[in-house]
């Protein structure tokens, strides 16, 4: 039975639960809601949600749990020799998979009855041939074993398909039934479903905790599996990037130091055009501008916050890139090879995070209390000098705050380097050269067509490891000097 | 500020108000430099804002409008029977079209050679359209109709411009150096004219021997898709999330670890919630790849943090004095919450959930990794479908197409900008309104 | 007003120092101060008392334009220092802060040493051409500012950890420290406790002997204390100007006597 409809069966029995709880409840008051200890909608509530949430809490839990379980079983089928050389238990399993799924839709659409699909002495020719006629996509790599596993899959996972249906349905009646019994006059519903309720709330508020494990757990495993096909020494300190193509033989050198390098680069070109653009401008708004231009400028400049770094990107290969080409390359000064270079995309993710380091610095310049600024204007200090000597020094912490988010924006930022910086790893100071990135090369090493067992594809998971690592110490560190700055002022 | 003339007396012990000494000038100039730079900071942001946006302007609106040439064209029952028993009848469907188009320019006074080769390099197989629609309407046949014929991609950049005579390499098949000469006739016979793209809006991507005819429709549905998930679970776990930090909980470790949870969620690099869609939703529980499901699971947990920041913002903006009102009532604190609080925050959240559904639209990098930049030439069949079956987005598109290197296709890739752009301008109005209209002052 | 009787009590001939004809604040449409003529005398504590809202705080901050940070404010009118017109368009606000030092209602050291809070305004208007001098300038400031014996060893320490009496102490030393000719308190004993009050009101007392001091209190005992000339505001008025004495003791004007005997206000 398909999910979508167990789904509505479950919330019917539910919505049952619902009335039958309310008139129960109105029962054992006369009728009368006023001897109720809640009002009437609160019973029903209470068997609604001791209906609904087991049921449905059962079902996702199954549906997790189900394809890990019968994996296990039917990775015990496939003798290790069958894995051919160059592949692994991974990809056979993903044609089991297919193989199955393609059974059922033949015995769908007729071609296959389901005596054959099931039956594991079927033979193996014919039964590919009516796969294929079914339309289904088919390999030659479907061996006898290959078609035994897939039907022992499809198989158990029926199995699993029907149990689970029965107990979902069992658990949701169960919980409905137990909700319509409680329905007395004296029971405090409306205490318990707000306790329901509360819990909810709570597992809603764990889902960014969830988030934040899911990241290292995903991110954990990968770069363990990584480090056991790939020396992690290598890794850090090996100067050189050149991936081999996975089949082509070879060993890769992946060492990380260039896409650092290169990060690191980008990152200083972006800050030293937003870091003074964004700061004087922020500067301007918040201390020299009228309320009538701020109201103006401010907005304007945050039109660049909204705009998606995949427009960034575009202007940068298509616009940056060949202005400074027409400069800087072979019909200029001749310094520069092509479009993409570290000076493109530094300028255009300067110019993305020139909103980001106005709008953080205006807010903590704003917080500089106003009493600072009279008592140097009753000294008689300029606004200039008011600002460079009393604003300033003591938004400093803000700003340098404001400023590491800002960086670790840059380095964390995808498609501006994707598009705009070039795909060669570079250990060179030229900023007419084009560079890689961490996250480009995240980017091309799990969107090609490799397999995800290769050292080639899991360095992604090592990269995205250091990546997350160096922009949660950034943000963990401007997040406290900011907090602690605001605190001084509150 | 002072008049030179007037210093020279201002030896005088007392210091005069009205002349500024020398030290005052330079603390006056240092004052306007200071200014200056100030200007030039809020100049250089409104430059590239400018540029940015005419950048866009500039290349995206091409891709909205399509050269067309309206041919006149009369089939007689004799043709129509001799084309239907020839060997190869599209072709000779194309050579009663070579005859009417010569005809209609001599008509306008242009002469010029050309043959069925140049016809299919410039408008496509031209023959199977006339075929296909006298198939279907045989009564029109013998009747004059006009026939739009939208015209190849390097027509319509070389109508625009972009596509130079000197462009062209030699040995395209595609293209042949006279091809130029054709185009120039034609416009001067005034049978070429510019309409709205339709197609370019409704469409679905092409391979690179189609670029003209690639479109962003399917992959607008895609995101649609996507953000209906964003949508529907973001919202309420967001909301839920709030009221509970806001609202509930305690001031103890646990929701400590979850504050800064919060926070640092909001910088982590988008890509790294691609790592974790790839790793989690594909690898560990088999999801379909490159489906909208699975990018709107990826970017609710990007938008989650969005969310939950400005919620508690909104929440904490309604005063403690309506909370205190609803509990002297009698009410629990579940019911002050939902019944009073929740309805007063509801514009606010919902600015900025549209907000975070703005920033999870234009969203690139994560939808890269769970692969929904392969190559999609459809629409899906039903609306389950449309959530499981593998789908662009429009930036993933965009970048699909940016990295193509026909010049078509970038123009695309600008033109689908646009289409992106107005999509978040809309949604940022819809925001503004809404704070506008709803805005509360306690 | 312009025949003031001079009384016995400890007031010398002096010059006026400050004088201001017909001046009116506007803070957009709010018509703040309205028609205000007063005289003040070179080497004396002048007080302006009122209840809250009156405009005494707004006419003292017209006297040094801190108003002009203020985008809505409006001054009309004529003030006159040593015979200048102030808002003359001419005459720089920055010089004429210098001359017209001011301390304001809440202590507000910057987030800098003690010794750089005060070497600020001698740095800005480059008062002192080597390091010696400067901190002959700090020392004699603070002295004046009678914080130097609780501060002399720990020049280094940041402002903002002292006290808040001693704050505002150094907040006088600082504001003393670029010579200012008039000094403007706009209630600068309204944060302090009473034993620190009564150390700036000594202070203020002796600051007489070199600057025109002008003070805003809500304290009428304060006003009785330090100063020799009170004004009353009521309203954004200026509804008597004279003697100290004379106005607590022997009232002109009806308003007046109400405010002092605590009836309105």
């Amino acid at each position: 039975m398909p999910a979508i409809w167990l789904t509505l069966i479950v919330l019917a029995i539910s919505a049952i639960g619902f009335f039958m709880g309310r008139q129960r409840a109105l029962a054992s008051a006369g009728g009368d809601s006023r001897n109720l200890h809640s009002l009437p909608i609160y019973y029903g509530s209470n068997a609604f949600m001791k209906s609904i949430v087991p049921a449905f809490g059962l079902m996702v839990l199954w549906m997790l749990v189900q394809p890990l379980f019968i994996d296990n079983r039917v990775v015990q089928m496939i003798p290790e020799n069958e894995v051919a050389q160059g592949s692994n238990v991974g990809l056979v399993m993903s044609e089991v998979r297919r193989t199955a799924d393609g059974l059922s839709k033949a015995v769908d659409v007729g071609l296959l009855d389901e005596e054959t699909a099931r039956n594991g002495a079927a033979d193996l020719a014919d039964v590919t041939q009516r796969l294929k006629d079914a339309g289904q996509v088919v390999t030659s790599e479907i061996t006898q074993t290959v078609l035994n596993a897939s039907q022992a899959y499809r198989s158990m996972a029926q199995t699993s398909n029907i149990m689970m249906t029965i107990a979902v349905l069992i658990v949701a009646v169960a919980g409905a039934a137990w909700g319509t019994m409680e329905s007395t006059k004296s029971f405090r519903a409306r205490n318990t479903v707000e306790q329901g309720v509360l819990a909810l709330l709570i597992a809603a508020a764990s889902v960014a905790i969830l988030t934040t494990i899911g990241i290292i757990l995903s991110l954990i495993f990968n770069t363990i599996e990584f480090f056991r096909l790939y020396p992690a020494s290598e890794f850090f300190f090996l100067l050189e990037w050149a991936p081999s193509f996975s089949g082509r033989g070879g060993a890769s050198s992946l060492g990380i130091l260039p896409l650092l390098w290169g990060t690191l680069y980008i990152s200083f070109v972006a800050l030293l055009v937003a870091v003074p653009i964004g700061l004087f401008a922020a500067i301007y708004l918040s201390e020299y501008a009228r309320p009538k231009m701020r109201s103006i400028a401010k907005p304007m400049l945050e039109i660049l916050a909204g705009i998606p770094t995949i427009v960034y990107g575009l202007f940068a290969l298509l616009t940056i890139g060949p202005i400074l080409l027409s400069v800087f390359g072979d019909d200029g000064l001749g310094w520069m090879q092509g479009q993409r270079a570290v000076l493109t995309a530094g300028l255009a993710m300067g110019i993305m995070l020139i909103p980001f380091v106005s709008s953080l610095s205006d807010d903590i310049i704003n917080a500089v209390p106003q009493a600072m600024r009279d008592g140097s204007y009753g000294l008689g200090a300029t606004k200039s000098e008011t600002i460079k000597q009393v604003v300033l020094p003591a938004a400093l912490p803000g700003i340098v705050g404001a400023i590491l988010l800002a960086a670790s924006r840059a380095i964390g930022e995808t498609m501006i380097v994707v598009l705009g910086a070039g795909a060669a790893a570079r250990l060179s100071l030229n900023p007419f050269e084009a560079m890689t990135t961490v996250t480009a090369k995240i980017v091309s090493q799990l969107t090609g067509d490799s397999d995800f067992a290769s050292p080639e594809a899991l360095v992604a998971f090592a990269l995205g490891m250091t990546l997350f690592i160096m922009t949660l110490g950034l943000n963990v560190f401007a997040l406290y000097i900011v907090r602690k700055y605001r605190e001084q002022y509150e | 500020m002072t008049d030179a003339a007037m210093t020279p007396d201002s030896a005088h012990p007392s210091k005069s108000l009205t002349h500024a000494d020398e030290r005052t000038k330079k603390r006056n100039a240092a004052e306007r430099r200071f200014h200056a730079y100030g200007i030039g900071a809020i100049c250089t942001g409104m430059f590239f804002l400018i540029a940015l946006l005419a950048a866009i302007l500039s290349s995206g609106l091409p891709a909205f409008r399509q050269a067309v040439v309206e041919v006149p064209f009369t089939l007689t029952q004799e043709q129509y029977d001799e084309a239907e028993k020839a060997l190869l009848k599209t072709g000779k469907y194309t050579e009663y079209f070579v005859t009417s188009l010569t005809d209609a320019m001599e008509s306008e006074g242009v002469e010029i050679e050309f043959d069925k080769k140049a016809i299919e390099r410039l408008l496509g197989k031209v023959g199977g359209d006339l075929r296909a629609y006298y198939r279907e309407n045989e009564d029109q046949l013998g009747t004059p109709v006009s026939f739009e014929l939208a015209a190849a991609s390097r027509v319509d950049r070389y109508l625009k411009g972009t596509f130079k005579r000197e462009d062209l390499q030699s040995g395209n098949r595609f293209f042949m150096p006279e091809d130029f000469n054709l185009i120039d006739a034609m416009r001067e016979a005034g049978l070429i004219k510019q309409v709205f793209n339709w197609n370019f809006l409704t469409g679905v991507d092409t391979g690179v021997d189609n670029p003209g005819g690639a479109g962003i429709g399917a992959s607008v549905l895609g995101s649609f898709f996507m953000m209906l998930v964003v949508l529907v679970l973001s919202l309420p776990i967001g909301v839920a999330a709030s009221i509970y930090l806001e609202e509930f909980a305690p001031k103890n470790r646990f929701t400590d670890f979850i504050e800064v949870n919060i926070s640092n969620l909001a910088a982590v690099p988008s890509i790294v919630f691609g790592i974790l869609g790839l790793a989690v939703f594909i690898q560990f529980a088999h999801l379909p790849q490159s489906a909208p499901l699975v990018g709107g699971l990826v970017l609710t947990l990007m938008t989650l943090p969005t969310i939950i920041i400005s919620t508690r913002a909104s929440l904490k903006a309604v005063p403690p004095s309506i909370r205190d009102a609803a509990l002297g009532v009698g009410a629990s604190k579940m019911q002050a919450v939902f019944h009073h609080v929740l309805p007063l925050a509801a514009p606010g959240i919902l600015t900025g959930t549209i907000i975070g559904l703005a920033q999870a639209l234009g969203e690139t990098a994560p939808l890269l990794l769970i692969g929904m930049v392969g190559f999609v030439a459809r629409y899906p069949d039903t609306f389950v479908e449309g959530f499981i079956e593998p789908n662009s987005a429009v930036p993933a598109q965009i970048y699909n197409w940016a990295a193509r290197s026909d010049a078509v296709f970038t123009e695309k890739a600008w033109g689908g900008i646009i289409v992106l752009l107005l999509f978040l301008i809309t949604m940022n109005t819809i925001a503004v309104i809404l704070r506008r209209r709803f805005e509360r002052r306690w | 007003m312009n025949d003031m009787r001079i009384l016995e009590r400890d007031v010398d001939t002096n010059d006026v120092k400050i004088a201001a004809k017909g001046v009116q604040v506007y803070y957009g449409d709010n018509h703040a101060i309205k028609d205000v003529d007063v005289e003040i005398d070179d080497k004396t504590v002048t007080a302006f008392i009122g209840p809250s809202g009156c405009g005494k705080s707004t006419f003292l901050r017209c006297i040094n334009r801190m108003n002009d940070t203020i985008d809505v404010c409006r001054v009309v009118g004529d003030i006159q220092i040593d015979g200048e017109d102030i808002y003359d368009p001419k005459v720089d606000p920055v010089q004429l802060r210098a001359k017209v030092g001011m301390v304001f209602q809440k202590p507000n050291p910057f987030p800098k040493s003690i010794y750089d809070n005060v070497a600020y305004g001698p740095r800005i208007h480059g008062l002192a051409k080597n390091k010696a001098e400067l901190d002959e300038l700090v020392e004699k400031s603070l002295r004046r500012g009678a914080i130097w014996d609780e501060v002399k060893d720990r020049l280094d320490a940041p402002g903002t950890g002292l006290s808040g009496g001693q704050q505002q102490r150094l907040c006088i030393a600082r504001a003393v420290a670029t010579e200012p000719e008039v000094l403007l308190m706009d209630e600068p004993c309204s944060a302090l406790d009473p034993i620190a009050t009564a150390q700036v009101e000594e202070l203020i007392d002796e600051l007489r002997q070199s600057y025109s001091v002008v003070i805003v209190t809500h304290s009428m005992q304060q006003a009785a204390r330090v100063s020799q000339k009170t004004a009353f505001f009521h309203l954004g008025n200026l509804v008597e100007y004279g003697e100290t004495g004379q106005i607590f003791t022997n009232p002109v004007d009806p308003r007046t006597e109400s405010y002092i005997t605590g009836r309105i206000g």
